[in-house]
């Protein structure tokens, strides 16, 4: 049987894995929240975790359309970027698969389980992307709403007079006059 | 039927005694940047008198607390015993059911257990055990009780500033333990230290002193208005000036500050203006006030003293001006405030009168004490009494949910009236689901002092506010909402950011922009654009646009 084949054999158990390998990073004394509160209002968490991974699996299996791919690893990622993880640990359950496939299936070496890791290795950097680009985005609305708070007051106290964008005089190739 | 474990989950199974493991309570807090705000400035502490201000910064190792500061906080904690009954019955009465666990929006975002409501009360509730009662003396920590350590103070303060007092919680515990007000006790305790964030101690002093958290005065407060009043007359081709700290005026209109600087409030600030020069010509006597120049009380984050402080400047300028009542705008914990505390703090004040709609001749009996109305509740009144003409289709291409902020609804009922205004002036009005609104509400993510808007403590604003946005990307994808509106300063600072992280395409606003955008006025301009400068719904095409 191909690996194609096993991974969709053992689908749910390697899902439920995966799943609870992740509720793990979590303190002790929230898992049990996280893994059984099913309102997807009362634990957003936990709802996104499970459903997003259900759909991250799949797309990994079928391999062919990275866009989903990021946007299932951009929702749990967008979170795990604003908990108390370090950045490796917020990207560390694309990892996990590995094992947990190797624990699922046993660890037999085969071309198709070499292309499969390198596949997770790939994914691995797209979370990395991912995760950096919900930094960036944290520190882009922290300068945002300093520029804000301070900028608009001065402008508004009649303090400051920013140059209008369209005024007589204002020409096109201003950026080509010579100084 | 109980489901049987799978082998590999029994082999999980930890065979260590639980008592022999590290409980939460020997884990010391670890302070993370991200998550707490900056410490209080001593300039701040000294201008309002309060104890011990230093330089310090919380991820210090040392904290600079005077010699004695067990003492001081034990004989604190004894002095409010005795004087809070509600903190007494606090602290005896929880049988840590979990009810509460699971409600907090901070520990819903973050899934840490030490911001389970339960837990954070422990923090103090365990200290409590162990130095006043029999059984914790007895016990120490099998019955519950530990002793306070710097380490305790510390976890006190990283979590007690992590609560927004949003009050979430206590609707859902079944013997209606109120852990914001634990919070506020707690939180009144480290203020005894000096340790309180400068996001609570520097707005404190410049309301102490100017009238308003950023420390604008008044001549730059006027300025603002001035700037406001060009807006609106590009918008719709009117003067609308306003009157300021007018002596004899009937009523006094008190906004949090918020309103004048930030966008969006600032539409919200442009919509109350415009809203009082329409009824200015049916008999609305009205004044701004530069000194009462803030609504928002941030002596509520520091102590109930300082509470009052600051909740008198706003009655002390009504008494100095000589009006009748006072009219309040879209605040949160300015409404909490004198909703439950004021006239305790500096009730009655019978120099006003008795609050009455001077355009509809309704009593607001609610406000008999306080003299104070909610400007969402005049306004509703004035539709009901069909006092003015709008055109609701100024806001079509608008898809509107409402955000109800903490204070107002839990903090005082206020739960009507704000949607009646919403549907009165807007076509496409979508509730997000029961359990995200009214009694149920969820936290923006930034009151009470657990933030603000400070930028330092940006991650813990998204967790935070995480089962907020959660519910508006549900009402987002599923109707196409793309206006979130709220009545509340905070709301209006912190949620467009929010918005930006979460649910990008939703923007915020005030109740009262969307008021002014529908309403008509005798002699305006043809109207092409809304108070943001966007153009109106078919108006696209417009050369003014």
């Amino acid at each position: 049987m191909s690996l194609k084949n096993l991974l969709s054999e053992k689908r749910s158990s390697i899902i439920k894995r995966w799943q609870d390998a992740i509720v793990s990073s979590y303190p002790k004394d929230s898992r049990g929240f996280l893994k059984r509160t099913k309102s997807q209002f009362a634990n957003p968490v936990g709802c996104i975790i499970t459903k997003e991974i259900e759909t991250l699996y799949d797309e990994v299996i079928k391999g062919d359309n990275a866009d989903k791919i990021s946007s299932c690893l951009d929702t749990i990622i967008r979170i795990r970027a604003v908990q108390d993880f370090t950045p490796s640990q917020a990207v560390a359950f694309v990892l996990q698969l590995k094992d947990i496939i190797r624990e699922e299936l046993g660890n037999n070496h085969s071309p198709d389980m070499d292309a499969f890791d390198k596949q997770v290795d790939e994914i691995l950097l797209m979370a990395f992307d991912v995760y950096s680009k919900c930094r960036q985005k944290i520190y882009e609305i922290r300068v945002r709403e300093v520029k804000n708070q301070v900028g608009k007051l001065l402008e508004r106290a009649n303090l400051i007079v920013e140059i209008p964008e369209q005024a007589p005089g204002l020409r096109d190739d201003n950026a080509k006059t010579s100084l | 039927m109980a489901t049987t474990p799978k082998p590999q989950e029994t082999a999980k199974i930890d065979h260590r005694p639980p008592l022999f493991e590290k409980g939460w309570m020997d884990k010391p807090a670890e302070i993370r940047p991200g998550i707490y705000c900056y410490g209080s400035k001593p300039k701040n502490l000294e201008y309002v008198g309060m104890p011990y201000p230093k330089d310090w910064n919380p991820e210090d190792e040392d904290w600079q607390l005077p010699e004695n500061w067990k003492e001081i906080i034990e004989e604190g904690f004894k002095d409010r015993l005795d004087r809070f009954r509600s903190l007494k019955v606090f602290m005896d009465i929880c049988v840590r059911c979990g009810a509460c666990a699971d409600k907090c929006h901070f520990f819903i975002g973050s899934g840490d257990p030490k911001n389970m409501p339960v837990l954070r009360a422990e923090l103090l509730r365990s200290v409590y055990r162990k130095k006043f009662t029999t059984g914790g003396k007895l016990l120490g920590k099998f019955g519950g009780g530990r002793d306070l350590t710097e380490d305790v103070l510390k976890e006190w303060w990283y979590y007690l500033y992590q609560c927004s007092e949003c009050r979430r919680c206590s609707v859902f515990c079944p013997y209606g333990i109120d852990t914001a007000e634990v919070t506020i006790l707690g939180r009144e305790l480290t203020n005894l230290l000096g340790l309180n964030i400068d996001w609570i101690a520097a707005p404190v002093a410049n309301c102490y002193r100017t009238g308003n958290h950023l420390g604008i005065q008044p001549h730059a407060y006027k300025d603002m208005l001035d700037f406001f009043t060009d807006e609106i007359e590009d918008i719709t081709g009117l003067r609308m000036e306003q009157d300021m700290n007018r002596k004899g005026a009937e009523i006094l209109f008190v906004t949090p500050s918020g309103d004048v600087f930030a966008d969006p409030g600032t539409y919200t600030c442009m919509g109350y203006m415009m809203l009082f020069h329409y009824l200015k010509s049916i008999g609305l006597d009205i004044t701004w006030s530069t000194y009462a120049s803030e609504g928002g009380n941030f002596g509520y984050f520091t102590s109930h003293e300082m509470a009052k402080r600051l909740n008198a400047k706003m009655y002390a300028e009504a008494k100095r001006l000589g009006v009748k009542w006072i009219l309040g705008g879209e605040c949160g914990h300015m409404w909490r405030v004198l909703n439950q505390y004021m006239d305790t703090f500096n009730g009655p004040p019978d120099f006003l009168e008795e609050p009455v709609s001077p355009l509809t001749g309704t009593k607001f009996e609610n406000a008999k004490t306080t003299k104070m109305v909610h400007l969402v509740e005049f306004t509703a009144d004035l539709i009901k009494n069909n006092k003015l003409k709008l055109d609701t289709s100024r806001n079509d291409n608008l898809k509107v949910t409402f955000h109800d902020s903490c204070n107002t609804s839990r903090g005082m009922g206020f739960l009507e009236e704000p949607r009646y205004v919403i549907k009165s002036v807007c076509n496409h009005f979508y509730e997000m689901p029961p359990e995200t609104i009214r009694e149920q509400t969820f936290c923006c993510g930034s009151g009470s002092g657990s933030g603000l808007n400070a930028g330092e403590d940006m991650e813990l604003r998204m967790r935070g506010g995480l089962p907020r946005a959660n519910a508006v990307k549900y009402v987002h994808e599923k109707h196409g909402v793309n206006m979130l509106a709220c009545i509340c300063a905070i709301d209006r600072a912190v949620l467009p950011n929010l918005m930006d992280y979460w649910v990008p395409g939703v923007q915020v606003t005030g109740v009262h922009e969307m008021v002014a955008n529908a309403l008509v006025f005798e002699g305006e301009q043809k109207r092409t654009t809304n108070l943001r400068g966007e153009p109106l719904p078919g108006m696209e095409d417009e050369e003014d646009v």
